[in-house]
């Protein structure tokens, strides 16, 4: 019996591509309003794990809830949950055939049913918050990496979602666009998004996160709040990790 | 060339530039000689008079007493033309996404859309024409063997057309990247909404040059409904040809038909133009490493 | 480099003066009319008749293997073949290409052709061997089986080969309400008959009978009308060759071969009632 405190559970989760297996038996609980960073190298798992809560990759064993709801449960309306999920990728996605607006109100109209008015008012007032206003009508390829991300926040954010996945949204920027973006990300967590983040940059998750958890080889291999983990990490590959990063001068 | 960056402050840039006059000299020259080569052709008079002669030019574009007017049978072909196309343009994309749809529910529906298409881009128009133009009035089915031949003729081009045009849609829908299709969903549209808000939008923005070179064939190929026995472009300037013994006719047909093709041509160029630019973005913008729709450790799986 | 170019098209245009030359002095030969000696013709292949005609080739005017064809023009061409000393050689060629201008690869085509001012422009004829007469197929007990007039086929879907002397006698003569349906071959018209498309067929008047008694079942021959143009064998234009086979067929006709010929494979053929105008 989970109370409504936990945005999301996941319970054992396992999931193989073929014979490759990435994720060996990963739980992790997320409070409402709470910020959880997930760190560790390429191929740890954590793209898979966050696409697996989005129920984009079906999962081999495990289960997840969220809210009061299993998701993963036989019969589940994937679409409405994913509704519910919000998730923004490393490339941003946006679709390059509309505008900026547009990909903004599609979710909210023809998923959510807003009418056109209602999603447009959003949309506008969701860009004028982080300050796209003017990028409207813009297509895509007129905007820069950092601002085609925001965007692409943005429309996660219009399905007005219970939780929000952040997969490496900044790696693929150029260094002076990402602050920008985690700055976007800083405002929400301030108003109190339930986020689950992938990220690199480490200071960011230092700063942002009530908890990190360290993936390695498809399971969590330690987690605890981002002093504990960043200063007096108890796990011997945590802090073998951390020795890499500091030696590559990104924290 | 160091000639060219002399000659560049001089006078007319195009003019000045000894590269330009050198190629478009030799270029003009080269089609003199082409013309000299033919003008000295044996027979050249022969075939002047046979296939450009302008009074019989004139005669059959409006026809004879006894000759039908070419430019009045090509507005039959227009006619199949368009008729055809418009069901082509819907049928092709129908089964194109009926082969795509997953589940093992629909492998019935999968496997006939396979079949079809293999069956009607093997066989031969012509074929297909006779045994529905000939075959099915032949059957004395009430109504539908009672058709006009132009309506077997209109079948048969959209049967044989929606097979090749469906692979055509089937190849844009693929090229979208899977990324597309992940975001699409990963917002809550179910698979049918992302097909038709995010990616059929664009694979039918990419395959504008293979779909309208399948027009055009089909536009030329309007001229084999003549086997059933109406008098299109085509027949009527064989009529008239073998009447006259003068093949202008057949140059009128012809050229009635590069004119028809043209407005089509422009028309899509302005269309990739207008869309080139929206083709690559949604990811590979200016400040953005990597590529333009897919992180480099996407990893690969499926959606539902 | 403008020199080198210059260089290259001077070659091209020798080249292309040179090639028009010498093609030229090819065309000299055919010249010559008149004057055809039947002890030594002046065949495609020396000591053989090459003769085409189309396939399928319809009874009765064909039959047998078409190695060795008999029927009426099969049997008048292997005459003309015997009367001047030569093998018969038998290949294929279209309808549609017969009478078209142009250099052949046989001696002569035989295949219900008829004699037309225009046609004969483009290539030349023999005399006359047959007087045809339009015939016009329908089905049985359809609207236009009670014809008697050309008037009364004005209102019906009448259907022809291309090229022929038949879609010319609908267009002038008839002048139908809607237009005549055009088809490749024969065998098209037939197969549109068949499945009811046209109403009726019209080609010369021996086809019709004969499609009537062994090609399509239920079809009624409705008439005949005659015409000013009987049939012709077609030769490439100035053929030297014209000249022996008028004067072979001058003699088949005087002798009463042609006469005996037609008996044998045509009477059937021939009783049709005329149409009037």
């Amino acid at each position: 019996m989970t109370e409504m405190a936990h945005a999301l559970r996941v319970q054992n989760l396992s999931k193989s591509f073929n014979d490759n297996s990435v994720l060996r038996g990963i739980s992790l609980d997320v409070a409402t309003h709470e910020v959880v960073c997930l760190i560790g190298a390429s191929g740890s798992g954590k793209s898979t794990l966050l696409r697996c809560i989005n129920l984009l990759e079906p999962v081999n064993a495990g289960r997840i809830w969220l809210g009061d709801e299993e998701i993963t449960r036989a019969g589940i309306d994937e679409d409405r949950v994913r509704q519910r999920i919000g998730i923004v990728f490393q490339a941003f996605n946006l679709f390059p055939h509309m505008t900026v607006l547009r990909n903004i109100t599609l979710g909210p109209r023809e998923a959510l049913g807003l009418s056109r008015s209602e999603a447009d008012e959003r949309a506008r007032g969701l860009l004028e918050r982080f300050g796209l206003s003017e990028k409207s009508d813009d297509y895509p390829d007129r905007l820069s990496g950092g601002q085609q991300q925001r965007v692409a926040i943005v429309r996660a954010l219009a399905m007005d979602p219970e939780l929000i996945l952040l997969d490496e949204v900044t790696s693929a920027l150029d260094p002076e666009l990402i602050a920008e973006v985690l700055n976007l990300i800083r405002e929400l967590a301030g108003r109190g998004m339930t986020m689950v983040i992938a990220t690199h940059e480490m200071s960011f998750a230092r700063d942002i996160a009530d908890r990190v958890c360290f993936l390695d080889e498809g399971v969590i291999a330690e987690a605890g709040p981002p002093d504990q983990i960043f200063t007096a990490p108890s796990h011997p590959r945590t802090q073998r990790f951390l020795q890499r990063i500091i030696a590559a001068g990104r924290m | 060339m160091g000639d060219t960056k002399r000659s560049a402050g001089r006078g007319s840039r195009l003019l000045g530039n000894r590269a330009v006059l050198v190629s478009t000299t030799s270029t003009i020259l080269f089609f003199i000689a082409v013309a000299v080569v033919v003008a000295l052709a044996p027979g050249s008079d022969i075939v002047g008079e046979r296939f450009l002669n302008w009074v019989h030019l004139k005669q059959s574009l409006l026809g004879t007493a006894t000759a039908p007017s070419v430019a009045e049978a090509f507005l039959l072909n227009v006619r199949m033309f368009m008729i055809a196309e418009a069901i082509i343009l819907v049928l092709a994309l129908v089964i194109a996404l009926v082969r795509g749809v997953p589940g093992p529910v629909f492998f019935p529906f999968r496997a006939v859309a396979v079949v079809y298409t293999d069956i009607f881009r093997g066989v031969p128009l012509i074929l297909v024409l006779y045994m529905i133009g000939f075959g099915v009035p032949g059957l004395g089915l009430g109504y539908v063997s009672t058709r006009s031949d132009i309506t077997y003729g209109i079948i048969a081009l959209v049967l044989v057309y929606s097979a090749y045009v469906a692979e055509v849609y089937r190849a844009g829908i693929d090229s979208v990247h899977q990324s597309q299709t992940a975001a699409a969903r990963s917002l809550g549209l179910s698979r049918w909404q992302s097909m038709r808000f995010v990616v059929l939008p664009q694979a039918v923005r990419r395959v504008i040059p293979p779909l309208l070179n399948d027009f055009i064939g089909l536009q030329k190929d309007t001229a084999l409904v003549s086997v059933l026995g109406s008098i299109e472009a085509a027949r009527a300037a064989q009529i008239y040809g073998a009447e006259q013994f003068n093949y202008s006719a057949y140059v009128v047909a012809a050229l009635l038909f590069v004119l028809v093709t043209i407005p089509l041509a422009r028309f899509t160029d302005h269309l990739i133009a207008r869309d080139r630019r929206r083709r690559e973005a949604g990811g590979a913008a200016p400040g953005a490493l990597g590529t333009a729709a897919g992180a480099p450790h996407d990893v690969p799986g499926t959606i539902g | 480099m403008p020199r080198k170019l210059v260089a290259v098209l001077a070659a091209l245009l020798v080249l292309a003066v040179a090639c028009g030359e010498a093609s030229d002095d090819s065309a000299g030969e055919s010249g010559a009319q008149g004057g055809c000696e039947l002890s030594d013709p002046p065949t495609l292949e020396g000591g053989t008749l090459t003769v085409a005609t189309d396939r399928p080739a319809y009874p009765p005017w064909f039959e047998g293997s078409p190695k060795d064809y008999s029927g009426f023009e099969g049997d008048l061409a292997a005459a003309i073949a015997e009367r001047m000393d030569l093998d018969i050689k038998w290949v294929v060629e279209p309808f549609n290409k017969s009478y078209a201008p142009g250099a052949k690869n046989y001696d002569f085509d035989i295949n219900q052709i008829s004699i037309t001012p225009e046609r004969a422009q483009a290539v030349d004829f023999s005399d006359g061997y047959f007087n045809n007469n339009q015939g016009f197929l329908a089905a049985e007990g359809s609207d236009i089986g009670g014809a008697t007039s050309l008037g009364d086929l004005e209102g019906a879907q009448l259907g022809a080969q291309v090229g022929t002397t038949s879609l010319a006698f609908i267009n002038e003569r008839i002048q139908p309400e809607s237009d005549p349906k055009v088809f490749d071959t024969t065998n098209d018209v037939k197969s549109a008959l068949e499945s009811g498309q046209i109403d009726a067929l019209v080609t010369d008047v021996v086809t019709t009978v004969y499609l009537r008694d062994f090609e399509i079942k239920g079809t009624e021959v409705i008439g005949q009308y005659p015409t000013e143009e009987p049939f012709g064998m077609v030769f490439e234009k100035e053929s030297p060759l014209v000249d022996c086979v008028n004067q072979v067929l001058e003699e088949l006709k005087g002798d009463g071969t042609l006469d005996g010929l037609q008996e044998k494979w045509l009477q059937d053929y021939l009783g049709v009632p005329e149409l009037s105008d």
